[in-house]
This record gives C-alpha cells, structure tokens and sequence, in this order.
C-alpha cells in the first residue's frame, strides 16, 4: 500500500483544479458542474464548496449524473443505480464532468452519452482527481488532473474521502 | 447486489431484498423517464417477446413501453390472430419463437402456472404478467412502489385489499409482497368472494364489512369484479354488489380521513368505485399506470443483468 496524495495534499490540489476552473471559466454564466455517481460527486461536492467559498455571491448550477443505465457491461455484472440530479438545463453549457479516477474511460464514455440525452452541450470539459494513465481503454484525455499516476492492472487506486487520502494498493 | 431468482413468476419466489432491489431501482427509472430523453441504452443487446394469450391494455403497453424505454428489441405476440388458434401447443410456440434469439419472455395466460411450466421448459428468463388467478407481480411491485411513494414506506400500513380477492391474481401477488414487506393487511369484499382459509394461509385479517375496513386501512386497493372468471353467480347483482361493496363519495366522506385509493383497473365505474371517487384527488389510479413503466423497466432490467450466469 502506498499513499499517492497525502490528506496535506489532496487540499492543495482541490484548491488548483478550484484555481484552474475559475481561471478558464470565470464568471460561470454558461458554465455547470456535473458529478459522476457514485464516488465523484464526493470530488465534485468539495470543488463546488471551493469555488462557493471564493465567490460567495455566485449561484453555481451543479447536478449529479448517473451512469449506470448507460454502462456497456450489464450482462457482465450489475450495478446498482444511484440518484440523478440535474435540475437545470445544459443545452448550449459548457459542462465540466467531474470523477475521482480516470482508468480505463469506459464510465466517462457512459457519462457522455447519458449528459448528452439531456441536451446538446456546447463544450464538454472532463476533471479527474487521479489520472491512471497506459490504462485507457478509449480515447479519453482529462483536461484537468488532480495527479498522474502509472499503475499496472493489478493495482488498486483507492480514494478514501474519510481521511481523506489516495492509495494504490 | 442482484435479485435472488432468474425469473419473476410471482412474488412468492422474491425475497425482502428483491422487493426493495426492484422498488430502489425503478425510483431511479423514474426519473429518467423525466428526463428530455426517455429512453436509457442498458437492454441494447436484449430481445423479448410478449406473449399474451389473454387480452390487456395497461400491462402489456407498459411492458412494450419499458422494453422501448431500455432500448431493448421487442416482438409483440397476441393469442389471437397467432397459429395458437390452429392449436399450437404453448411450448411449441414458445420454442419457434426462442428459436429467433429471444432472451426474454413476458407472458400473460388464462392458466394459473403457465409461465411456471415454460420455466421448467426454456432456457430463456421469464416474467409472469398475470396468469390466470395466480400472480400479477409487476402490478404487485407498481402498487407497493406507488405506496411508498405517497407514505414513504410499507412497513406497518395498513392496507386494505377490497373486492373479489377469490379471482384476483392481483390480491395474491399483493398479500404475498405487502406481508414480506412488513404491512398490515385486510381483506375485504362479500363471503362468496373471499377464499375460505385465507386468514389462516396469508396471516391476513378478513372482514366482511367495507365500512369498517376503510375506517381501520391507510390505503384501499379496490379489485375489479372479474364477472369472466365467474362460473356461477356470485352475487345476486351488479347494482347490489355497488350498494353494499361499492365505493361511494359519501362514504368516504363520512371517514373523516383521508384515505388513498388504488385500483389496478380497468375500472367497472358504479360498480365497485364510483366515478367522484376514482377520479378524486384522494385517487392514485393514474400514478399507478405511470409507476408501472418505471416498475417493470427495474424489473427487466434486473433480470436481464442474470442473464450472464446460464
């Protein structure tokens, strides 16, 4: 087991991808936050709670996505769905999808479909807390990351928000 | 976390998790089903037939709804019109039919155990849309799930099931789930209408008496009389079975407690409810036909994640 972000850290690296969504999307006017169910949205809920802290006076348009009726292996094992929440329209947005690991890009590949049954997006942005990158199994890049990492297939990346830390197992 | 059985035949077969794994995700299709785009890509790879050798309206849209709804492949079969009317056996139909590739069959029969027989027969997965005076399940799950909806949770509610329980698969597959699920259960309806050892079998309280039934219950799932399935006169009249077992505005009035009322249609107006009571704000009828699309997508859509495992 080997810590990847420390508790220290992991603030510090909430507050830079905070720092870097203002930077590209400041005032927010067409701009929403999406989080994947089930573990993103524990990501998401703190990056929204950072830029809030920022910028008290904004009405920051944020839902919760889930993907679990989008997946392509539900012959192969099911999942329990979770709650969706999107109670705005993102239809000409520019939306920032939110997840802790990016791995292999299959849940960001169901996540695109189902956010785009909910309207036609002007820009989709993805922001992932880890990235494990030589494990993609599609073609999908984050465009902000918490870390980078190299892992082999064997090993775990666990993101304990109770600590909270990151560890590879 | 799955269900516990490959088919749905009745609710007898599920477990108290099944219950709660079926109403939690259809809480889920629910909301999809509000969503600009209805419709989710899960059953993409599935095909099911419909096989109904009994007329319906509400349940077998539903089901072509929810199967459309998960984007599954779907091939409608009614009795009539079919080469069952030139005396093709069940199984045989079944099985030219399977012959197609079908993963999944839903089936409504006048037989009671018809889909408990192609079980035994076919390597597909099953779900029983109502056979004979056996189960209903899926209505079972769409009224418990329109319950929890209005009162938040099953476990001690009281329910009363009202009407011709003797015909009704719906108040079989309806005792069965509301028990597992810890409500309170009273039947009620005339003598001749009420199977005798009901009480001892179900753990049920029978009461002969609408009234007082309604005075005591939360929710009054009010049954169709199935004049159909009637051999034999029952009771002496429509008109008499309203005046002593009717639903009437007036008597719910004289509650002075606001009850909900279901019923699993189609609706015989004036005879067991009169209409200013189905159509009354007091009424879920509608809700229920719409919960039963969420219901059975949750129920396909279960099933079909056991499919790997054969």
């Amino acid at each position: 087991m080997k810590t990847i972000i420390s508790n220290e850290q992991l603030q510090l690296t909430i507050q830079r991808l905070s720092h870097q969504l203002i930077e590209n999307h400041f005032p927010f006017t067409d701009t929403v936050f999406i989080g994947l169910q089930p573990r993103g949205i524990f990501l998401a809920d703190r990056i929204v709670a950072a830029i809030q802290a920022i910028y008290p006076e904004k009405k920051l348009e944020y839902g919760k996505l889930d993907i679990t009726f989008y997946r392509d292996d539900v012959h192969k094992e099911l999942h329990i769905a979770n709650q969706t929440t999107i109670k705005f329209n993102i239809e000409n947005k520019n939306v920032i999808l939110i997840d802790d690991v990016l791995y292999t890009g299959r849940t960001i590949r169901a996540g695109m479909d189902a956010l785009l049954d909910f309207g036609r997006a002007a820009k989709v942005e993805l922001c992932v807390l880890v990235d494990r990158r030589f494990n993609r199994q599609l073609p999908i890049q984050p465009d902000y990351t918490g870390k980078t990492i190299d892992s082999i297939l064997s090993q775990k990346v666990i993101v304990d928000w109770e600590k909270p830390e990151v560890v590879l197992y | 976390m799955q269900l516990s059985t490959r088919h749905l035949l009745g609710i007898k077969d599920l477990t108290a998790q099944d219950i709660q794994l079926i109403l939690d995700t259809a809480a889920q299709f629910k909301e999809v089903l509000q969503r600009p785009i209805k419709k989710v890509p899960s059953l993409r790879d599935v095909t099911i037939v419909n096989l109904f050798y009994e007329n319906s309206t509400r349940t077998r849209i539903s089901f072509e709804l929810a199967e459309k709804r998960l984007s599954a492949d779907t091939i409608n079969f009614t009795a009539s019109g079919s080469s069952a009317a030139k005396g093709e056996t069940l199984l045989d139909t079944v099985n030219n039919i399977l012959s197609m590739k079908v993963d999944l069959v839903v089936m409504r029969h006048s037989a009671s155990g018809a889909p408990h027989f192609l079980a035994k027969h076919i390597p597909a997965a099953i779900v029983n849309a109502g056979d004979g005076i056996n189960e209903h399940p899926t209505q079972a799950l769409l009224d418990a799930f329109s319950i929890r909806e209005k009162l938040g949770t099953l476990e001690g509610k009281k329910i009363a099931i009202l009407g011709d329980i003797m015909h009704s698969r719906v108040a079989l597959s309806n005792i069965y789930l509301l028990k597992k699920m810890g409500a309170e259960v009273t039947v009620a309806g005339p003598p001749t209408l009420i199977p005798k050892y009901l009480q001892e079998a179900f753990d049920v309280n029978v009461s002969y008496n609408i009234e007082e039934t309604l005075r005591w219950c939360d929710v009054a799932n009010v049954l169709r009389i199935q004049l159909e399935r009637q051999n034999q006169p029952l009771f002496s009249s429509l008109r008499e079975y309203n005046l002593a077992y009717g639903i009437s505005r007036k008597l719910l009035d004289s509650l002075h407690k606001e009850i909900i009322i279901m019923h699993p249609g189609p609706i015989n107006r004036g005879v067991e409810l009169d209409s200013d009571v189905a159509d009354s704000k007091q009424s879920i009828i509608l809700q229920q036909v719409e919960n039963g699309v969420a219901v059975r997508m949750a129920a396909l859509y279960l099933l079909a994640g056991k499919r790997s495992e054969n």
